[in-house]
């Protein structure tokens, strides 16, 4: 087997140096009913080809976004990546790195943390980061499990416009830890009410922006009631690209920013992985029940700067059942995709990337608008709309699926039996073309 | 900058570079490079990207613009590479050298399993995408499924949750709505051995419960007759991890599980061991109601400095009705995704929950089926023997002149305590910190719990009996060294790594956990 390096002489010599007769010696305290005499019913070793033979005809089944008009979006999007990130996180020292606990040895890992670190606090308008969750929707209930230790209240409610993903991975989190959730109705190009829900028992309210249809909103109205009321504002978003025009959460008073990073480095993946963002302002209270790994600076025994993982009392490994979180393994190689990909835009080149990312999507809602029967619901928006269709999305999508078109997301997937079967939400981004923008317009006119 | 009187700088030009050092103009120091940070070296005028003109049109989100300055740094993309590669060469990788993570499973990471991640049919779908277009997606989840049900003797897998942890959450999730269908209120209590990665205890809490540790025997193990004393009407599990901890089989495991059902609880497996016995026992016929599988570490998908990892989970039939959506079944010639709660009930599931938004770490399950097909059922088996073969063989190596934790064999991991350090003035994490010097990552220090000092080495199938022998004459070299008086060469380790000791106290008691632009104080004696 290729990837063994132990040849049937080193094996028995080294059984011979343990000083047992046979292999089997070593597994004896296997109960003699679980002990398995030979291999499980699966197929036997494979070559490369092999292996390359098989999962390249699973792939081909698959249609990838790159080979059609592709308008989805709904909490993860279509980004040109620079060649420049895949090659750098298939270095070595970095894909086949551990967590950097020896610090002396993964300064590596280590600074690019504390520059990624610092990378989301300035996107997110924040004093602090750490350095990524699994992805946006567990940053997303994590932290309102986190507004829960600091406020000492059990209650969180959740716009009706938050990823239903992100609701309930937020609601299963919360479950079984006394923590009450609200959500009210989904409302497509608005907001739900969320003031008669903001009472002085409540530990945070959470609201998504751009939101899952695409609106975008101004938090500063909610973020002024909730802290009128000791609550404190999550903001949530699932397109990082869109700080690069909108205004950041933190500047408009949220507390706790959450977010996908998705966009930036990592692509589509199916879904995963992917890397969660979280942060939040400074506040002594508010760090000591940040989850996860950070990333901190200090000095060696030479006085040379170096970076270490710090504040490591609040995690699992020390804290056991006190820790604030029990993630260990995060996602740090995507972690890295995006802060390599976030060094090659910087500040000049996020800003053009989202003013693109912007105007296809203007473009696109004057296309539809003009649509017989399309109504577009958004009065503002970054990347991303929803039109009313007249008559189902789901089946709309599979017509132009059918014809080599990726439509978009139909509301009723994400919120089955929400009566909103004719909603449909497209994302656009710099990578949709003037021809694909044809090809959307011209399958619609033939479906609907 | 003052001069000293040979005309040289009296500290770096560039003293700001994180470790630059001292003794030159640049900071450098031949390959070792000096790096700061990109805040210190790019501009936000700058960009490494070039992109088509934007037309100017007005926007439409609402006056929301952004218009201050957000202070990001951009890089040319010739200075983005040459960032990012200096600091890669900062770090130790198993593509380097043996890393003996002791629980953590540091072994070769197939470039093919990169290769196969990245067919645009895997790497470039959409989660939302219609069904019809990811039939071959659902079909590799469907797949891998299938080969972790058969390897663990199990009727049900949960792929979705995002890491080791994440699929501990998802089985003691499982067991508390179990629990809460059996109309059990009562039953809060979650028995963890001591010994136990510190993800246990914190998950069980996260679930509602609260742990009782029960501690280990004479020889690793779990106490028996203390475990059998805490068992009653409130216990809801157990957590046990096996191979446990301490690099050993838990040889009472049936009677553990059987007890344990009796007294009408659930048994949580942490699976973060099953690289040892993978092929050899199906932790089904152990008697396992619920176990994650790190895919990063048994089934090698890279560790990527700190995750993504992948924890499918697996499930008994008393677990298999709560298990999270989404999840994947067979329909025909085809596959469909099961995403909703009321699908699931229509199934005749009850599932507790969604975990996570999308379906899992797809990038993963294609890197670790990639891996099994590489190795196919006899290969697995042979990895894991030849993982317990090459940690005994260190254990056999170095019991003469280091302390094994406990008598006899091991399984794919050798435990050490710090006994023959006793009156050297060495401790472990100096002995750690001199294997740096000599070109190894350190073994897993102060874990297990339950050992003094521990040492836990687990070097993994990868490795030729050349590596594993140039390893234990090293190991043997410190000990004797250690033992021969020669603590300075320990206390003052690492001295030819990237960074001396990092002053881990200060980093906590006062934090910098991001940059922030230097005061605008005029430094005029400069």
């Amino acid at each position: 087997m290729r990837y063994l390096p132990l040849t049937p002489e080193d094996r028995s010599a080294m059984l011979g140096a343990v000083g047992v007769p046979s292999i089997d010696a070593l597994f004896a305290d296997v109960p003699d009913a679980a002990r398995l005499d030979g291999p499980v019913n699966l197929p036997r070793r494979a070559t490369e080809l092999e292996v390359e033979r098989a999962l390249s005809a699973l792939a081909s089944r698959n249609l990838s976004a790159s080979a059609a008009p592709f308008f989805v979006g709904a909490g993860a999007y279509k980004h040109h990546v620079p060649a420049t990130v895949d090659h750098l996180i298939q270095r070595s020292e970095f894909l086949t790195s551990y967590t950097p606990y020896q610090p002396e040895i993964s300064q590596g890992t280590l600074q690019t943390l504390f520059e990624f670190q610092t990378q989301v606090a300035l996107l997110t308008g924040t004093d602090v980061a750490n350095a990524s969750m699994y992805d946006g929707s567990t940053a997303c209930a994590e932290a309102v499990l986190m507004a829960c230790r600091v406020t000492k209240r059990q209650r969180a409610v959740l716009s009706g416009n938050l990823h239903p993903h992100y609701a309930e991975a937020t609601r299963t989190l919360a479950k079984y830890m006394d923590i009450e959730i609200e959500a009210a109705a989904p409302v497509a190009g608005g907001l739900d009410a969320l003031d008669a829900a903001i009472k002085d028992d409540v530990a945070c309210l959470v609201v998504q922006n751009p939101d899952v249809f695409g609106q975008v909103h101004d938090l500063r109205p909610l973020a002024q009631a909730a802290h009128a009321k000791g609550v404190l504002l999550i903001a949530v978003f699932t397109e990082v690209v869109s700080l690069g025009l909108i205004e950041s959460p933190g500047a408009m008073g949220a507390d706790i920013v959450v977010g996908e990073g998705q966009s930036l480095g990592v692509g589509l993946q199916f879904g995963g992985p992917y890397v969660g963002l979280f942060a939040c302002r400074e506040d002594r209270n508010f760090i000591r029940n940040l989850p996860g790994r950070l990333a901190g600076e200090t000095v060696d025994a030479d006085g040379r700067r170096g970076f270490v993982l710090t504040l490591s009392t609040r995690e699992q490994h020390i804290r056991r059942d006190k820790a604030t979180s029990n993630i260990c393994t995060n996602s740090g190689l995507m972690a890295l995709a995006f802060t390599i990909h976030m060094t090659l835009l910087g500040e000049k080149g996020l800003r053009t990337l989202a003013r693109l990312n912007h105007e296809r999507a203007c473009e696109l809602a004057d296309r539809l608008a003009a649509l017989p029967g399309v109504q577009v619901l958004n009065s503002a928006f970054f990347n991303e709309i929803t039109v009313r269709l007249p008559k189902p999305a789901a089946g709309v999508v599979e017509e132009l699926a059918a014809k080599g078109i990726l439509a978009g997301v139909p509301a009723s997937r994400l919120f089955p039996g929400a009566g909103l079967d004719d909603l449909l939400i497209l994302a656009a981004t710099e990578t949709n073309t003037h021809a694909d923008l044809d090809a959307l317009e011209a399958g619609l006119k033939e479906v609907l | 900058m003052t001069m000293n009187t040979q005309g040289r700088p009296s500290r770096p030009l560039h003293a700001h570079d994180a470790g630059a050092y001292q003794d030159t103009f640049s900071g450098s120091r031949g390959l070792d490079q000096a790096e700061p940070l990109i805040f210190e070296r790019g501009r936000v005028d700058v960009t490494g990207v070039d992109f088509p003109e934007t037309t100017g049109a007005p926007l439409r989100i609402g006056g929301l613009e952004r218009t201050a300055e957000i202070g990001l740094p951009g890089l040319a993309e010739p200075e983005t590479m040459r960032h990012y590669v200096r600091l890669s060469r900062k770090n130790y990788a198993i593509d380097l050298g043996l890393y003996p993570l002791g629980s953590c499973t540091m072994k070769h990471n197939p470039r093919l399993n990169e290769k196969m991640a990245r067919l645009p049919g895997f790497g470039d779908i959409h989660p939302l995408q219609p069904q019809s277009t990811v039939q071959g997606a659902l079909a590799l989840i469907g797949e891998l499924a299938r080969w972790l049900m058969v390897l663990t003797n199990t009727p049900c897998v949960a792929m979705s949750p995002k890491a080791g942890a994440h699929g501990e959450l998802c089985g003691m999730m499982a067991i508390r709505a179990a629990l809460d269908a059996r109309g059990e209120t009562g039953r809060r209590r979650v028995l963890v051995p001591e010994s136990a990665h510190g993800t246990n205890p914190a998950t069980a809490v996260q679930c509602g419960f609260f742990c009782d540790e029960i501690p280990a025997d004479a020889t690793g193990r779990v106490d028996m007759t203390a475990f059998k004393a805490k068992l009653g009407p409130d216990v809801a599990a157990i957590m046990l991890t096996n191979p446990n901890t301490c690099g050993l089989f838990e040889r009472d495991i049936k009677e553990i599980a059987d007890l344990i059902h009796e007294a009408g609880g659930y048994f949580y497996c942490d699976g973060a061991n099953f690289n040892a016995i993978v092929g050899r026992v199906r932790p089904g016929d152990l008697g396992i109601d619920a176990m994650h599988i790190n895919l990063h570490k048994t089934f090698s998908t890279p560790h990527g400095g700190g995750g993504p990892g992948s924890g499918p989970t697996v499930f008994s039939d008393a677990l298999a009705p709560f298990a999270p959506v989404p999840y994947v079944k067979r329909d025909g010639e085809g596959w469909v995704l099961v995403e909703h709660e009321a699908d699931a009930q229509a199934d005749g599931g009850q599932p507790f929950g969604r975990m996570v938004a999308f379906h899992g770490n797809m990038g993963m399950f294609t890197r670790a089926l990639s891996y099994m097909m590489s190795h196919g059922s006899d290969g697995l088996r042979q990895a894991a023997e030849d993982a317990v073969l090459n940690a005994n063989y260190i254990l056999a190596r170095l019991k003469h002149v280091m302390t094994p934790a406990f008598d006899g064999t091991c399984m794919h991991e050798a435990l050490f305590d710090d006994r023959f350090l006793k009156g050297t003035g060495v401790t472990t994490l100096d002995f750690a910190k001199a294997m740096i010097d000599e070109g190894y990552h350190p073994m897993t220090m102060y874990f297990p719990l339950v050992v003094h000092g521990a040492m836990l080495i687990e070097p993994t199938e990868t490795e030729s009996k050349a590596s594993l022998d140039r390893f234990c004459d090293t190991l043997e070299g410190l000990a004797l060294a250690a033992q021969g008086g020669d603590a300075q060469r320990f206390t003052t380790a690492p001295r030819h790594a990237p960074a001396k000791r990092l002053d881990e106290t200060r980093a906590a008691r006062s934090p910098v956990l991001r940059w922030s632009p230097p005061a605008h104080t005029p430094q005029a004696a400069e």
